[in-house]
């Protein structure tokens, strides 16, 4: 689904965007493209989700002490990590962990090792700071090593070849209210390009008639045959109307992932990857 | 150091020194209940609905959020939304009393700093200084260290008998246990010491620049934002006696008795992952889990009864029915799993079901509410 080689999956906290990630990079796996995967704040969780998927594990603050380790402060940055020094030299420098670790990803793609490098963007309002980070360093710092890396994150950030942003939601209201919002301050603040939007969680269907042939006697009032059939058709009535909004609001390419009850395992995430495979499954890929 | 791992897992073991207790027993008697949970699971609903409880069972209750979208506020029906003061909010038929704040991580900082500055002109050098405004903002840990801060000021503050605390979203929410707290950690070390030096010995911040580390620190950061972080901590010389002690009543707060930790959650597997997360973490700490919250179920209709229908219409509604119930069924086997490696007892995982519409009234509030705490 997507021809650019960094795929940066954002979101508010709670949509799936790990979910989307683990789904992205598998769907890549079945057409053969070789992908690495690059997980952000301390987290593993995927690492059961894609069994035989390279994974790499990054934190803002390793990834300053490796880069200050490679500019000449190699004895002292892992001291200077460990006692949160580089908390302090990262917070006087706002956006400098992130503009570094978005270095390594841009390293990651550049290799030419991956045809793919899909990042699990960081939890809530932190991807829009993170991939501002490239922009706001730029501006301040006027040459050397910092200023050279600004530039050329920025280069792949806003090369819509090289890089999309995925931006993952829920058909509820707040969470579309929060996609919307948050898709125009990256295209328009950041400058980068979005791919299609993922409308996780989605519960599609007909409304369940009630008032067949005989439904009265069988589903009478304040049953829970008609209570449960009741609930079924205003959730999905909520979701179209959500789904049409969003389609309204933005005009992208909307590719849906349905509901999975239970537990999310290796097994999940491949069914869902194989639903975005179109010889699979022609149904899927809703239109915005 | 990246890591590059391949494979599974494996599972997690069951966590000690949890205490189960139930959610009424919990509003009635604890003095603080720290609400923790990833984004998207409706913490800052439930830690409402504990307030509204609690002050309907005749507490002077305030929740204090961090949530910056208002819903909250809308929800109340606080006009102008909630500020760093708290707000007395009409709650009708209560015997006790509804509050509610937003932290304002930025204010709070700046009253500490106002607090502990032996001079206003200390204060005020501060508060102008740029490294110390992208501290206030930006640093990590900082609203967590200020939200735990605003809680030890609430907590001892005589309006209040129950502070119910929404933490942030994110993982770093609970880096306030790390006592004694993130700032007293940085103002510890060695760098810092070095950095408020010229203080005491009248050296200029010029010299200081040419020092190797700091001169290193300024060809990564420049040389502008160094002297910036330099004149800072100058300022800041004499002032981290005050908040280290802060640091080290807050740590004492969090491990008093009346203080509960609740973990919120949705019958999924990667919330309830992030849910054990946290658990570990308070456990590190040696803090124990009182009880959780799942929201977002699928509700409970029961299971269809008889044979599966032969008419269409019918059978319609039949499988719909089981395929919730089988939704159901699934969820639970998921929660008792993770609740089991909590070590909680099943009486204290209380579940709300989804409702059909998001939660933005004080009705559906009061429906959440109701849920919570019903038969109890």
């Amino acid at each position: 689904m997507t021809t650019s080689t960094v795929a940066v999956v954002a979101g508010k906290g709670g949509v799936g965007k790990t979910t989307v990630t683990a789904v992205l990079a598998r769907a890549a796996v079945r057409r053969g493209l070789r992908v690495v995967v690059v997980e952000l704040d301390g987290k593993t969780t995927l690492d059961a989700l894609l069994p035989g998927i390279e994974i790499l594990h990054l934190s803002g603050t390793q990834a300053l002490a490796e880069y200050l380790g490679s500019h000449g402060w190699g004895r002292v940055s892992s001291r200077l990590a460990r006692s949160g020094v580089i908390d302090v030299i990262a917070s006087a420098s706002p956006g400098l962990d992130d503009l570094v670790l978005l270095g390594r990803v841009k390293q990651l793609e550049r290799s030419g090792s991956y045809d793919l490098v899909v990042v699990d963007g960081p939890a809530a309002g932190h991807s829009l700071s993170m991939l501002r980070s490239a922009d706001g360093l730029g501006a301040i710092a006027r040459s050397g090593p910092i200023k050279n890396q600004a530039d050329e994150v920025t280069a792949m950030l806003t090369d819509p070849a090289r890089c999309q942003v995925v931006l993952v939601t829920l058909p509820e209201t707040t969470p579309v209210n929060e996609a919307v919002e948050t898709a125009y301050s990256l295209e328009e603040d950041i400058g980068v390009h979005l791919g299609p939007l993922i409308v996780n969680a989605v519960d599609d269907g007909p409304d369940l008639d009630l008032d067949g042939p005989g439904l009265a006697d069988a589903a009478p009032e304040g049953s829970a045959l008609r209570r449960a059939a009741e609930f079924r058709n205003a959730r999905r009535r909520l979701q179209r109307t959500e789904r049409e909004r969003l389609g309204a609001e933005l005009a992208l390419p909307q590719i849906v992932l349905p509901a999975v009850a239970g537990a999310l395992d290796a097994a999940a995430i491949e069914a869902l990857a194989a639903t975005l495979d179109p010889a699979d499954s022609p149904s899927t890929g809703g239109a915005a | 150091m990246a890591s590059t791992k391949k494979g599974k897992a494996g599972a997690a073991p069951v966590r000690p020194g949890s205490v189960s207790a139930s959610l009424a027993g919990l509003v009635d008697g604890a003095a603080v209940i720290v609400c923790c949970g990833t984004g998207g699971v409706g913490k800052t609903t439930t830690s409402a609905a504990l307030a509204i409880e609690a002050a309907r069972r005749g507490r002077r209750a305030v929740v204090v959020t961090i949530d910056p979208a208002r819903r909250l506020a809308d929800a109340l029906g606080v006009p102008g939304g909630l500020g760093n003061d708290p707000v007395r909010l009409p709650l009708h038929g209560a015997e006790g009393e509804l509050w509610a704040v937003m932290l304002d991580t930025e204010a709070t900082f700046d009253g500490l700093v106002s607090q502990y500055a032996s001079t206003p002109a200390q204060a005020e050098r501060i508060l102008a200084n740029s490294f110390y405004r992208s501290i206030a903002g930006q640093l990590s840990g900082t609203q967590e260290y200020m939200a735990a801060e605003r809680l030890l000021s609430l907590h001892g503050d005589p309006r209040f008998d129950l502070v119910v605390v929404d933490t942030p979203p994110s993982r770093h929410a609970l880096d306030f246990l790390d006592a004694p707290g993130t700032l007293a950690r940085f103002l510890d070390h060695p760098i810092f010491r070095l950095l408020m030096l010229p203080a005491r010995r009248g050296k200029k911040v010029f010299d200081l620049a040419t020092q190797p580390v700091l001169s290193a620190i300024g060809k990564v950061v420049g040389s502008e934002v160094l002297a910036d972080a330099v004149a800072f901590f100058q300022a800041f010389a004499g002032m981290e006696t005050g908040f280290r002690d802060r640091a080290q009543e807050v740590t004492r707060l969090l491990r008093e008795d009346g203080t509960a930790f609740l973990l919120v959650a949705s019958p999924r597997s990667d919330t309830l992952a992030e849910a054990g997360f946290f658990a570990d973490k308070l456990h590190a700490s040696g803090l124990p889990v009182a009880a959780m919250v799942v929201n977002r179920s699928t509700p409970d209709f029961g299971a269809p009864t008889g044979d599966r229908p032969a008419s269409a219409g019918d059978r319609a509604l039949y499988d719909n029915l089981a395929s919730l119930h089988h939704d159901l069924e699934l969820e639970r086997g998921l929660v008792q799993t993770a609740a089991g490696q909590l070590g909680l007892d099943p009486a204290a995982v209380s579940w709300v079901a989804m409702l059909p519409a998001d939660v933005h009234d004080m009705v559906a509030l009061d429906q959440i509410r109701s849920a919570l705490f019903a038969g109890r």
